[in-house]
């Protein structure tokens, strides 16, 4: 199966397209697959190099990615393939009006990636949330807790192996001060 | 009476020296709160009125969009996408549809088009609508958000015509919609707008020029082009710092690039520029609509590919393709062939990307869905500090945050 | 013998009082209620109350004061969790009881032989009210800062700051009118409103003698009342309600119609203060009027004067958008304290030079 649509995606991208090309020829070793689903250009990177590949899409001007559009993780359990877990990252440059799609694979045991939330702004929160939904470790994030689901929940639900139907317990009430100070010490 | 002890405390120390200036205090705002559209809260931090610090906590309407999505069959997400953004039901019933046609690399017929262009703008004009007339109501307008929702009760009555709903639309199919215009729609949509025109006026009498409104939203909560592209703003809030981006222009979809319409844009991206581009983003929906009606071509309202829909009940019980497709159309659903797509449309608030992963299986792998307001909740406390309490009001309202849309 | 008794200057001190607060100033309070529910209704394409009803009988929603009454009475009266229980409870009277306080300067038709329709006129006559008002913002404070509520403290503090505040714009925009007229006592500046300037042709109403201090006045006392567009104290969007936010039942009625009986006072005083009083204009010109027709005109003139300044106030409240707190503040000592002052030295000049 899995062989079937690795052919498939190959079959519709036969060239690389002019983002793809400038990503191979500054970064050869980084760019490890690549292909244009629908006209998406989408190119899969090695982790190590994802932070220089990153700021190189900002901050180059044949780039120029100004908005980091979207942050998301696939889980591809039941796909049956490897390495487990897919980043996801969408970039929209409003110079060259183009978009770019980044994926980045991280193994089940090793799910870690650099934070870039010093690039963009808007990453902070995304990368909370792929956390909270997939357990990816950002390395360097000041602030990484869970943004969706509350602090006590266990697992991570948007992942496959996670029931849909599991339920969690419910939490004691927590104390509140009775009389309260407006927040000062006393 | 023996323990006044919050304030006399204070007072007694502060008789004794200490900086009384320096205590700050914590107040939570949300989750349940006028001024908090859905649910979500803020742990604001204040110095007298002055806001020095806020920490936004969302999630309190988090229903799992995303993992039913992924157990449920492709068609059977549509409805779901009604309570992602419920202001603009309509705008994620298209948006879904468009992105899973992209993943079959297929295009509805040019007249499913046009009638999604007029209900997708009708819809975009009603989440405008409240917005507006929820950040008016919120700094004392009241009248002027009554006004507003009585214009939106007679877009919803058009949505409800297409498609027997109000909120809860479920009306775009793959490869079409669920109905053709009914019959006298295009009659009672003239009629409809130029009621909304009339509101238009009066409202624009009403506030835009008051003082008081203009004294309340100028100057508050601006930003500044760079902050709002690193924080990945998009829609209304983007145009009012002065970019003109709209997801209709940059990468147009559907038929918009056969329409005329124009972007508006703001200079400093306070809560003044948001509500003028608002304002005339609603009018140049108004227009929009008028050109989609006029070029309405005839035609089919759903397209003729096989195992898009169900064929009809004569091909079920006369043909054995008929009936193959309904028996797999309903024990399998729709099967888009393997592949990942994003697809951007502009929704009330932004950019709304659904990113489908398929294994060419009846169930999808991934759903995902860019929520515009996401990314402006998460820029709420780079807005809000400096500014006063009451601020939060007309920029929290400005924001549109929509809670289905925000924790899906 | 009845008579005797009523005529005990105390005795009928009581009766006045209550009459006047029993059938003036409650009811009407009470009526506007229900009457701004109506308004504003009519202004924003709604229906309005109109549910309430015995038997299919609804009288255009009157009968919603008795069901919203009932509603209050039977309410449970609850109090927050470590709240100071003497001052929360005593908080809501404050208001009410200095809104009614205000009734008792403000005459209501012209005197008939000894009998005045008025509790007292006494000598200091407006500083009564400045007096009176001041004792409201404790209504606030005290239900601010015992409610044990965060949001409660912060429309307590906006609320004492912005009455303190506004009660000396108050006082300044009347200095004019105290000088026009030469006295503080109400009956005086009633009747010296009953003069004519070129003959018989305009009355020498306040708002022609003092527009600007019209103007201030009637703009201080609706910021002192905390009505819209200056009901920051209040804030519905952002501080929920501000300091009676953790009011309930009977006591949070109390605040209400505090506000209510306060509009009817602000009325009643706009109206005795700018226009005339109770005086109709060109009455005199009908020389043998039978006493009980005028003073039947002139109450008749008074509750229309009033009921049309409840009506005013009521209109700004759902026309205009309301003030942030700094700006109220910037509103009162950046504008209104210097032009009440220039107001003051333009009168004083032109009273100088004319006399």
């Amino acid at each position: 199966m899995s062989d079937e649509i690795s052919t498939k995606e190959t079959e519709v991208s036969p060239e690389a397209g002019e983002l793809t090309t400038l990503l191979q020829d500054e970064f050869p070793d980084a760019v490890t697959e690549f292909h244009a689903h629908r006209g998406d250009e989408t190119v899969v990177i090695e982790r190590d190099a994802f932070e220089s590949v990153c700021r190189f899409l900002r901050d180059d001007s044949r780039c120029s990615f100004e908005i980091m559009m979207d942050l998301t993780a696939v889980d591809r359990l039941e796909m049956k393939e490897t390495p487990r877990f897919e980043m996801v990252y969408h970039f929209k440059s409003l110079t060259h009006a183009r978009r770019l799609r980044l994926k980045v694979r991280l193994a089940e045991d090793d799910c870690k990636i650099a934070s870039i939330h010093h690039l963009w702004k808007a990453v902070d929160w995304y990368e909370r949330e792929c956390f909270d939904m997939f357990g990816i470790q950002f390395e360097g994030h000041p602030d990484l807790r869970r943004i969706l689901m509350y602090e006590e929940f266990e697992g991570h639900p948007l992942r496959k192996d996670y029931p849909i139907d599991k339920q969690q317990p419910l939490l004691e009430l927590k104390e509140v001060e009775e009389r309260h100070t407006y927040g000062r010490h006393t | 009476m023996t323990d006044m002890s919050a304030i006399q405390s204070q007072t007694d120390v502060n008789s004794s020296g200490e900086d009384f200036s320096a205590s700050v205090m914590s107040i939570e705002i949300g989750p349940a709160h006028p001024a908090m559209h859905g649910i979500v809260r803020f742990t604001t931090h204040l110095d007298g009125e002055l806001i020095v610090g806020m920490d936004p906590e969302i999630g309190y309407l988090h229903r799992g969009f995303e993992k039913e999505s992924e157990n449920s069959k492709w068609i059977q997400i549509i409805p779901y996408t009604d309570r992602l953004n419920y202001v603009s039901p309509l705008l994620n019933n298209i948006g879904f549809s468009m992105a899973v046609e992209k993943l079959y690399g297929i295009e509805a017929p040019r007249r499913a088009e046009f009638t999604r262009v007029i209900m997708g703008e009708i819809s975009r004009i009603t989440d405008h609508l409240t917005c507006l007339g929820a950040v008016a109501m919120e700094i004392g307008a009241f009248t002027f958000f009554l006004w507003f929702i009585k214009a939106r009760e007679y877009l919803w009555e058009l949505v409800e015509e297409m498609t027997g709903a109000r909120l809860t639309t479920n009306w775009t199919r793959f490869g079409g919609n669920a109905n053709d215009l009914p019959d006298g729609f295009l009659s009672d949509l003239a009629d409809r707008l130029v009621k909304l025109k009339d509101v238009m006026s009066e409202c624009d009498k009403l506030l835009t020029r008051n003082k008081i409104f203009i004294d309340r939203v100028k100057d508050v909560g601006s930003f500044s082009k760079e902050d709002a592209l690193s924080f990945g703003f998009t829609g209304p809030l983007l145009r009012a710092c002065g970019i003109p981006y709209d997801v209709r222009r940059a990468d147009p979809y559907s038929v918009y690039d056969e329409l005329d319409f124009e972007i508006p844009v703001g200079s400093v991206g306070d809560c003044f520029d948001r509500f003028l581009v608002r304002m005339e983003e609603i009018r140049q929906s108004i227009l929009i609509i008028e050109q989609a009606a006029d070029k309405m071509p005839e035609g089919p309202f759903m397209t003729d590919e096989r195992m898009m829909h169900y064929p009809d009940k004569k091909d079920v019980y006369g043909n054995i393709e008929g009936l193959i497709d309904h028996f797999k159309l309903v024990m399998e659903g729709h099967q888009p062939p393997a592949g990942e797509i994003y697809m951007p449309v502009e929704g009330g608030n932004g950019e709304m990307g659904f990113y489908l992963v398929s294994d060419g299986g009846g169930d999808p792998v991934r759903v995902r869905m860019r929520p515009p307001c996401f990314n402006l909740v998460a820029a709420m406390p780079a807005m809000t500090v400096g500014h006063y309490v009451a601020d939060i009001v007309p920029i929290f309202g400005s924001v549109n945050m929509i809670g289905g849309e925000l924790d899906r | 013998m009845l008579l005797e008794i009523i005529m005990i200057p105390a005795v009928l001190a009581i009766i006045k009082i209550m009459v006047i607060i029993l059938l003036f100033a409650m009811p009407l309070g009470t009526v506007l209620t229900l009457m701004e529910r109506k308004w504003s209704a009519m202004i924003q394409d709604r229906v309005g109350p109109n549910r309430a009803n015995i038997g299919g009988f609804t009288g255009h929603g009157v009968l919603h004061l008795a069901a919203d009454g009932l509603k209050s009475m039977f309410k449970e009266d609850t109090m927050p969790k470590g709240a100071d229980g003497f001052l929360y409870l005593i908080a809501p009277f404050f208001g009410l009881i200095a809104g009614v306080a205000t009734f008792a300067i403000i005459p209501l038709a012209g005197p008939i032989g000894n009998f005045t329709f008025q509790v007292t006129d006494i000598e200091p006559g407006l500083l009564f009210i400045f007096a009176i008002t001041s004792l409201s913002v404790y209504g606030a404070v005290l239900a601010g800062t015992s409610s044990n509520s965060k949001f409660a403290l912060l429309g307590g503090t906006r609320a004492s700051a912005q009455m303190i505040s506004y009660e000396v714009f108050m006082g300044l925009a009347l200095m004019g009118v105290f000088m026009v007229y030469g006295t503080t006592r109400v009956s005086g500046i009633v009747d010296g409103q009953n003069e004519y300037w070129f003959g018989n042709l305009i009355p020498m109403w306040g708002v022609f003698t003092q527009p600007l201090g019209f103007v201030l006045f009637f703009t201080a006392l609706i910021a002192e009342t905390k009505r819209a567009p200056f009901d920051a104290p209040e804030g519905e969007s952002e501080i929920v309600a501000g300091y009676f936010l953790e009011y309930s039942g009977m006591r949070w009625s109390a605040f209400m119609l505090a506000e209510y009986v306060a509009l009817v006072g602000v009325a009643s005083l706009i109206t005795t203060l700018f226009f005339g009083g109770y005086h109709v204009p060109w009455l005199h010109l009908w020389e043998n009027a039978p006493q009980w027709i005028v003073t039947i005109l002139q109450l008749l003139k008074f509750s229309i004067f009033t009921v049309f300044f409840c009506w005013f106030q009521i209109q700004l409240r759902w026309t205009v958008p309301k003030f942030r707190f700094d700006q109220t503040m910037a509103l009162g000592w950046k504008k209104l304290l210097p032009l009440s002052l220039a107001n003051m030295i333009v009168t004083a000049f032109v009273i100088l030079a004319f006399g």
